[in-house]
């Protein structure tokens, strides 16, 4: 068996830090089980043949080091951890890549347990993110006002469920959906108009194309003069903002059926809105979920901007320029994730969507 | 011929359109104000008084195109590049830390791109995670990261240009796991005959290959960093740049002042992007693509 160089590294260090001194005061029971099981994850790793079983035995031991690591965090109340505990760190992180790159090199024959797989890379690879920060940043010291830690992040957000609710629906429910709707509604209406027209689609296009490249989130001071600082002048910015994308997708969308099925549809004497509906829109789909992906992200920067040149004392924008001014770098974070995670839910909705409506395409026959 | 009845027509009379639009709502817009101060001076208004007057006002609701013209020029060409009044200033300011995250996240995506598709690991655990990012809305936390960064005494150029480079770090990275996947099963397999090494297989055929794909998404990188650095420019609490031309123009009700940073940042960004169209034809003619 080809022994990996990760496996001889994180083996060497964790025998390393039986030995060294991990900088904490006062003894614990984390100070002997965390080296001990980090040399025996290595050991493990080292010299058991690759199987399934010794795979799965790897992952627990690597995390149960890593839940040991953090909770080792707190002896270090007043000293900085020293060098055994980073040798410690170091070889529990590269034990888990092991881990990882063992996991991804299986191919699992059934369907179900390779998209176990399939999910299970990722969710490793964020927690890892997450445990690396959370260990650094209280490892090292770092001051929360430039970083704070995913814990501290945690706890705020669970302390003020009611404040991110509330500007949740200011600027997610109210701005960003209505001008999305807007929006995209009718940007492709407009383009089913400007599909009729030759003449204004060689004349539009580029014009809109041009559009969509520029830093529309400039509009929003000129918005915000317009419809007043509440919620509308938000959904103004959202409504140009994912008007273009929408309107160049769907024409392009418009032209891709191929010209054998276009002709078919005229021996059958088909009239327009037939050849539309039952020929042509199908045909776009993928490019209208394509801007409706794209336009799903631009309207929650456009009602985030927005909000920074004037909003209700509610909204995620507000609160993030607000808290920025006091210093409340935790309460950032926590709006940061509440808009990472609505944007991840719609992206991956609208995802759900398309699959259920393009389920004729290419990309998604097995 | 061609392209002047296929292209320079319709385009010509989508903008007249436009322009034409422009000073309707002009018109429509300014009104009231005009009204409102005939009524206070109890003075009847004539209609092509009522009509002179929207366009000619000091804070227009909606300023004329000629009004902005004005400015613009007033702002690029009368005043010297290094008064602090220059659009000029303001506009190179914007452009260089445009171009210093551009840069970065282009170099940053083409990297992330070539680890991607030579590793496994990474393609199955990174890969997911890079296409997350971006559902992150980053533009709305670029004030912060400005504030951040300047707190610990990170400031000027470079956290400005950072935002660029996350915001252009993904088109590339994308496009360029595409791009160097898209030389054929045929062609890897003749390479393989010639028992090229990673390397040889690397810059004889998958760099080659993917050029019109990082071209492609340089274009969308450059717009969106631009994007990103105006942005960026807005909690520095209005020193200097295009952002921070809009802030001010908003907190004095400016709305001149407004349009020309934005007509001047939507030029910026046409320019650069057929700036890349143009080096995208010659590198493609120069290693023999078609088209």
């Amino acid at each position: 068996m080809k022994r990996s160089p990760l496996a001889i590294v994180a083996f060497l260090l964790a025998a390393a830090s039986l030995v060294l001194p991990t900088g904490a005061d006062g003894p614990g029971i984390l100070f002997f089980a965390t080296p001990a099981l980090l040399f025996a994850a290595s050991a493990l790793a080292l010299f058991a043949s690759a199987s399934n079983s010794s795979l799965i035995a790897l992952l627990i031991l690597v995390h149960l080091a890593a839940i040991f690591l953090i909770g080792l965090l707190g002896a270090f109340a007043m000293a900085a951890p020293a060098i055994g505990y980073w040798c410690m760190v170091v070889a529990a992180w590269l034990l888990a890549w092991l881990a990882v790159q063992r996991l991804a090199a299986l191919r699992p024959k059934s369907l179900t347990a390779q998209r176990m797989v399939n999910l299970a890379l990722p969710v490793l690879f964020g927690a890892w993110l997450l445990i690396l920060w959370e260990i650094v940043v209280r490892g090292f010291g770092v001051p929360p006002i430039l970083l704070p830690s995913p814990s501290m992040i945690a706890a705020r957000i669970a302390g003020s469920v009611p404040t991110l609710w509330a500007d949740f629906q200011q600027t997610f429910l109210k701005a960003a959906i209505a001008g999305y709707v807007i929006g995209c509604g009718s940007g492709f209406l407009a383009a089913i108009v400007v599909d009729r027209v030759p003449f204004l689609r060689k004349g539009l296009l580029p014009v809109g194309n041009l559009v969509a490249a520029l830093p529309v989130v400039g509009i929003a001071p000129i918005m915000v003069m317009w419809f007043g600082s509440y919620w509308e002048s938000k959904a103004a910015v959202v409504v140009i903002m994912t008007f273009f994308p929408m309107l160049v997708n769907t024409v392009a969308g418009l032209a891709a059926s191929g010209a054998m099925e276009r002709d078919l549809m005229r021996t059958y004497g088909s009239s327009y809105a037939q050849t539309l509906f039952k020929l042509r829109l199908p045909a776009a789909m993928p490019f209208i979920f394509n801007a409706l992906k794209i336009n799903s992200t631009l309207a929650l920067i456009g009602a985030i901007v927005a909000e920074f040149f004037g909003s209700p004392i509610v909204g995620m924008g507000f609160r993030i320029s607000a808290e920025v001014g006091r210093m409340n770098v935790d309460m950032v974070w926590a709006e940061i994730f509440v808009a990472a995670l609505a944007g991840s839910l719609s992206y991956g909705l609208i995802t759900l969507i398309e699959r259920a409506v393009t389920f004729w395409h290419p990309s998604y026959r097995t | 011929m061609n392209f002047v009845r296929n292209s320079v027509i319709p385009v010509g009379t989508v903008l007249i359109g436009i322009l034409a639009l422009w000073y309707v709502f002009t018109v429509i817009l300014n009104a009231p104000f005009e009204r409102d101060q005939a009524a206070r001076a109890n003075t009847a208004i004539s209609t092509s008084q009522l009509i002179a007057n929207t366009m000619a006002q000091e804070r227009p609701v909606l300023p004329a195109p000629h009004q902005v013209a004005a400015e613009i020029r007033k702002t690029v060409f009368d005043i010297s590049p290094t008064s602090k009044r220059s659009l000029v200033y303001h506009g190179w300011v914007t452009l260089s830390s445009t171009l210093l995250g551009f840069g970065l996240g282009t170099l940053l995506g083409i990297l992330l791109a070539i680890a991607i598709v030579h590793s496994r690991t990474l393609d199955k655990s990174l890969m997911p995670w890079i296409i997350t990012s971006q559902t992150v809305p980053i533009l709305a936390i670029a004030p912060m990261i400005i504030v951040v960064l300047n707190a610990v005494n990170i400031t000027g150029i470079l956290p400005k240009a950072m935002i660029s480079t996350y915001l252009s770090f993904f088109p590339v990275a994308v496009g360029m796991v595409k791009g160097l996947r898209s030389p054929e099963i045929m062609y890897l397999d003749l390479m393989r005959t010639y028992n090229a090494s990673k390397a040889q297989v690397f810059w004889k055929l998958r760099w080659p290959a993917s050029m019109p794909y990082l071209f492609t998404s340089m274009k969308i990188a450059v717009a969106i960093s631009l994007v990103g650095a105006i942005v960026g420019e807005l909690p520095t609490g209005a020193v200097a740049g295009i952002g921070a031309r809009l802030l001010a123009g908003s907190y004095y009700g400016q709305t001149v002042q407004i349009w020309a940073a934005l007509i001047v940042a939507a030029l910026m960004a046409a320019v650069l992007v057929s700036l890349i169209g143009l080096i995208a034809a010659f590198v493609n003619r120069r290693m023999g693509a078609r088209a």
